[in-house]
């Protein structure tokens, strides 16, 4: 028995894996930040690597729901979706009131309230055949109202959604398409023009910050790099400090055998509407910073397809570990520009060219195949390689002699009984 | 004093009926067993007072204020103070000994006190550790733990919720004899401030756990007394040798 073993666990009050990330965020910034004042990055780089960082924001929240705590959201999109419209409808509507005002300026009468809020709800909904403002854009005129929306609104619907699914003791596969059927009924819904957020013509022209037109999207682009990486850093301490400690250890310990942890009295309902709830928050904000960069939102992006994709870049990346949620949804995301962007030449076999626009899929899918059967822990997991970690690979054994067949006994009596 | 009892209970499957009119007290020290053959309802028992199944009809109540524990879900019943320990060693094999004490450990349950608890409780888990023999093993996994030491671990996970009623199924299946001794030994110890109840259907094993017996048949008790006692019934004899 070595002292080793004797020793405490040393106690910090991050984990090592969280300074790194930390700092390497840190370098990424500055780095683009330079490269950007010298102009050697495009605006557009620029905003494709601040909304990379917001997916990945969006990427460790769908590992700690379903890497740390077993639960297979495919419905976590639907919340970024719904912070995008929260802030889009502030940015639509106070850009349209100053063109209005700019408009009406010029009329011989100055023009009453009325009439401002008439002329932006022709400007906003004529495109859905009304001029009517529908009731979910009373708060639009109000920055600090659209922003505490941005929280509000993934967080109550997961709260309302959460406690009827965990309630009725939904798991599995059956929550998954639960939550699936959640993030399509959202979507089908905001794409019929009486959803009161222009159907599926969605919200556009979020890249024009109102009150920073003068200021160039050079500077926008730069400013919400920045505040994508702020959040991104902020939410991985957060996420990370949560799956430390005691709260990991429930939270892993519900998604390997949740009916134990019910024994050792933890509600676990309460634990998993908590994880579930928390995180569609941070989706949500993720969400809010991903669009204004963007520029455009339309229901097509809350459809199931992109809560699939969100989990193939944790599944990718390395479930159970932030870091590796990260590296999946960066990699996986910035590969799918590269290759959907027509920037990849393609591929002259003789007998048939292969067009990588319409082949990506194909790669992406036989890439997912790939790291589900030959490295399970994903890309992250090469970082055990390095630091040497091991789990055991022994579960639920019956006894010491293998051969003895007891694990299979043992639940052949369990089930006899 | 009586810490439990179960009057009346009857549980269905699918028409086959697992517990029929079950009626069992145990009192609030010392070590009971349950015996009985395949299928007399054994586990069902445990279900049944742990809150995993809901019986048709019949009453268990629990301790000074009777309370009807079929009316608690299953976290509230185990912070009522009612532990179990399965038949299988079910530790979480992905953390470590002192992570799987630590959780363990009698504490508020609620999500928010468990985020905001930072404490390390080393003392505590240390005390429970040594008591089961696995002080050297704290920073381990556990699934890297052999399959005595996980039914240890599971006992000490017990200790640490320091329940009144600790329900044990199978404790010594699948153990070599030196870990049955020690196992023995410990449930003896345990049963000195709190009652234990445990199930199993190895007779040497009962024999050597020298406590009061109540042997089930077809979900209702067959008899109940010193195992001498009821291993001379000729009810027991005929269930068991299936004459």
């Amino acid at each position: 028995m070595s002292d080793a073993v004797l020793a405490p666990p040393r106690r910090r009050a991050l984990p090592g894996s969280t300074l790194v990330f930390l700092a390497l965020l840190a370098a990424l910034v500055i780095a683009v930040t330079l490269l950007a004042s010298a102009g050697l990055v495009s605006v557009s780089m620029v905003k494709l690597l601040g909304r990379t960082l917001c997916l990945c924001l969006a990427a460790i929240a769908m590992d700690v729901v379903w890497g740390y705590t077993g639960i297979l959201s495919l419905g976590h999109m639907a919340f970024f979706g719904l912070g995008g419209y929260a802030i889009g409808m502030w940015l639509m509507w106070a850009r349209t009131e100053v063109i209005v005002a700019a408009s009406l300026a010029s009329a011989p009468i100055p023009p009453t309230p009325a009439e401002v809020e008439a002329a932006i709800g022709t400007q906003i909904f004529g495109v859905v055949g009304t001029s009517d403002i529908p009731l979910v854009w009373a708060f639009a005129h109000s920055l600090p109202l659209q922003l505490a929306l941005v929280v509000l609104v993934p967080g109550l619907l997961a709260l309302v959604f959460g406690w009827l699914a965990f309630r009725s003791r939904v798991t599995g596969v059956y929550l998954s398409i639960l939550t699936q059927a959640m993030t399509l009924a959202l979507s089908l819904y905001l794409f019929q023009n009486d959803s009161g957020l222009r159907g599926n013509n969605g919200l556009s022209g979020l890249q024009n910050i109102p009150g920073f037109e003068a200021a160039g999207q050079a500077a926008v682009s730069l400013a919400f790099f920045w505040g994508s990486a702020l959040a991104l850093g902020l939410g991985y301490v957060l996420l990370a400090w949560v799956v430390s400690g005691k709260m990991g250890s429930v939270l892993r310990a519900i998604r390997d055998d949740e009916a134990r942890v019910r024994f050792l009295g933890y509600h676990v309902e309460s634990f998993k509407l908590f994880v579930f709830t928390l995180t569609a928050v941070v989706t949500g904000i993720a969400g809010a910073l991903y669009y204004p960069q963007a520029g455009i939102i339309n229901p097509a992006e809350i459809a199931p397809i992109a809560s699939i994709y969100l989990a193939v870049w944790v599944a990718i990346g390395g479930r159970g570990r932030l870091y590796g949620a990260v590296i999946g949804a960066a990699l996986v995301s910035l590969m799918s520009s590269w290759f959907t962007g027509g920037l990849v030449p393609d591929l002259d076999l003789g007998i048939y060219t292969l067009v990588w626009t319409d082949w990506w899929l194909v790669l992406l899918g036989l890439s997912f195949v790939a790291v589900t059967l030959l490295a399970p822990k994903g890309i992250g997991g090469l970082v055990d390689l390095w630091t040497d970690r091991r789990a055991p690979d022994r579960t639920g054994d019956y006894g010491p002699d293998k051969g003895s067949l007891r694990r299979e006994e043992g639940i052949a009596r369990e089930a006899g009984e | 004093m009586r810490l439990l009892e179960v009057s009346g209970v009857s549980v269905t499957f699918d028409g086959f009926r697992a517990i029929d009119n079950l009626s069992l007290a145990v009192e609030d020290r010392g070590l009971r067993a349950v015996i009985g053959p395949n299928g007399a309802g054994k586990t069902t028992f445990m279900d049944i007072v742990t809150g995993k199944t809901r019986p048709d009809e019949g009453r268990v109540v629990w301790g000074e204020e009777n309370a009807n524990l079929l009316k608690l879900r299953e976290s509230r019943i185990a912070q009522a103070g009612i532990g179990r320990k399965f038949q299988r060693p079910t530790v979480f094999e992905d953390q470590t000994v002192r992570e799987n004490l630590a959780m363990s450990l009698k504490a508020p349950r609620g999500p928010f006190a468990v985020l905001f608890a930072r404490r390390a409780e080393e003392g505590r888990i240390r005390g429970i550790a040594d008591e089961v023999g696995l002080a050297g093993q704290l920073s381990r996994r556990s699934g890297e733990l052999s399959h005595g030491q996980k039914q240890w671990l599971e006992i000490g996970m017990l200790l640490a919720q320091d329940p009144r009623l600790l329900l044990v199924d199978e404790p010594a299946a699948g153990m070599t004899p030196a870990e049955r001794e020690h196992t023995t030994d410990l449930l003896r110890r345990l049963a000195r401030d709190r009652a234990v109840v445990v199930v199993e259907h190895d007779m040497d094993f009962v024999r050597r756990l020298d406590c009061r017996v109540t042997v089930l048949h077809e979900g209702s008790v067959l008899a109940e007394g010193s195992l001498d006692f009821v291993t001379s019934n000729p009810d027991v004899i005929d269930v068991y040798l299936g004459r």
